[in-house]
């Protein structure tokens, strides 16, 4: 796994602790989710349903669509609008997202 | 300011004009088309794509006939355009519900549907589905829809590369296409043609002219002696995010583009040349797909837009001479994706009178 290209400054905020595809990431409070990932490793957060190509953060602000993450079950949330919390489940997209066809 | 000249002058190059153009190109005719300008109000641009029978003309044979006529005609067409252009329009003809929470509504598309098949006879097919006929056809229904009409024969395509393909076929058969050239006045020459102009003072001049300027076609229409009463009508429209899992059926308000997301749409309201989509319309869609298949209830939508239908009196199309005899025409109508086989072919020999013309009196300009 590549390092983080990303050099954290120090702080004094609490640490919060979620998992990444069940791998234990401790992060600051408050950091985003993708801030997070992205100071975690360089490891692409999804791969796109068109070509498969991997995909990392890019604007961190909300428009390019780019840091898809599935949150606690949810699919397609953008990780740069959304805040870390202790115990969250993150997930790395692989595809397009699915649906799931109740019968009956 | 420029000066050019042209056999024959598509005012409009939209899927329209250019599917005309791309009929008199291949009859042989050095054809121009002048498109209008960005900001125009582009109904090829916002549409839903669909290549759709059921209903249409329900209550008016030759609209019906002509219907049918294109539908048969399409994946031959899609095939041709594939050829001349290189691009795939993406169509499918899966066939296609109407999905129904009305029961009232759902008897009225059943006698449309028996009208339809009156019309034209063995060879159309269609099913009225109650509730547990429908939830057996397509598990994951919702449970408000009480039932379904069903026909083999409609289906959809990229409504975007449709037109691309259309205008791509056109120029690599050496038609010539004019971007942002603004048709502000036409004048019959005598007996020779006609000269157009612009307002940046560009004139063209031109031995023969269609009108095919969609919601444009009103103020050009009346200088070459057509009423040419066109009205514009908002439809709103949704796409959400790519799915992977395909959606196992397409209706006239919602379909899966080929490429994964899924379009919403079907709004109709009266708001002129305003094509804003408003937010209570779009509340309406995104209800009403999670009505017909609950599965989309968490789906994100990423895109909205309004796009303005070209709607003629009684919604069928007009495919019209001038008065005077001049070689000036007119068509517009509102499904000019489902009509483009037809347009591609059969009106070449209409405008030029070949033996192969069609009769087209049915959808005069002077119906109304």
């Amino acid at each position: 796994m590549q390092d983080s290209r990303f050099i954290r400054r120090v702080t004094d905020k609490a640490l919060v602790s979620f998992t990444l595809d069940g791998e234990t990431v401790v992060a600051q409070a408050g950091d985003t989710v993708a801030a997070a990932l992205v100071a975690h490793n360089a490891s692409p957060l999804r791969h796109t349903g068109l070509s498969g190509a991997p995909r990392t953060p890019y604007c961190m602000m909300g428009v390019c669509f780019e840091c898809l993450v599935e949150i606690n079950g949810r699919p397609n949330v953008q990780s740069c609008l959304i805040e870390v919390q202790d115990g969250m489940q993150v997930r790395r997209m692989h595809g397009f997202r699915k649906i799931e066809v109740r019968h009956g | 300011m420029q000066n050019t000249r042209a056999d024959t002058t598509i005012i409009g190059g939209g899927v329209v004009g250019l599917s005309i153009a791309l009929g008199l190109l291949r009859a042989g005719e050095k054809i121009h088309v002048l498109d209008g300008a960005d900001h125009d109000p582009r109904a090829s641009l916002g549409n839903f794509g669909l290549t759709w029978l059921q209903g249409k003309g329900a209550s008016y044979a030759p609209y019906t006939r002509r219907t049918w006529q294109a539908i048969t005609a399409w994946p031959d067409f899609a095939a041709t355009l594939q050829d001349l252009s290189g691009i795939d329009v993406a169509h499918h003809a899966t066939g296609g519900y109407e999905f129904f929470t009305d029961p009232d509504e759902l008897d009225g598309m059943a006698a449309d549907l028996a009208a339809q098949s009156n019309t034209l006879g063995p060879g159309f097919s269609y099913e009225v589905l109650d509730n547990a006929a429908l939830k057996q056809a397509l598990p994951g229904i919702g449970d408000t829809v009480i039932g379904a009409t069903y026909t083999p024969h409609d289906g959809h395509v990229n409504p975007l590369r449709l037109l691309s393909a259309l205008r791509k076929a056109l120029q690599n058969g050496n038609g010539r296409i004019s971007n942002g050239w603004v048709v502000q006045d036409i004048r019959r020459n005598g007996d020779d043609g006609f000269t157009l102009t612009n307002a940046k003072g560009d004139v063209h001049q031109t031995g023969r002219v269609v009108l095919c300027a969609g919601l444009g076609a009103a103020a050009l229409g009346e200088r070459l002696g057509f009423r040419a009463t066109v009205r514009p009508q908002r439809g709103e429209l949704l796409i959400t995010e790519k799915l992977e899992t395909r959606l196992p059926f397409l209706s006239s308000t919602l379909r899966q583009v080929d490429e994964g997301g899924i379009q919403i749409g079907g709004t109709k309201s009266d708001g002129g040349l305003d094509d804003r989509e408003a937010i209570e319309k779009m509340r309406f869609l995104a209800r009403h797909a999670v009505a017909v298949w609950p599965a989309l209830k968490d789906v994100n939508v990423v895109r909205s837009w309004g796009a303005l239908r070209v709607m003629t009196e009684d919604g069928y199309p007009v495919y019209a001479r001038a008065p005077d005899g001049s070689e000036a025409y007119l068509v517009t109508c509102h499904s000019g994706v489902t009509l483009a086989p037809l347009h591609a072919t059969l009106l070449a020999d209409w405008i030029n009178q070949t033996s192969a013309a069609p009769d087209l009196e049915a959808f005069s300009d002077a119906r109304f």
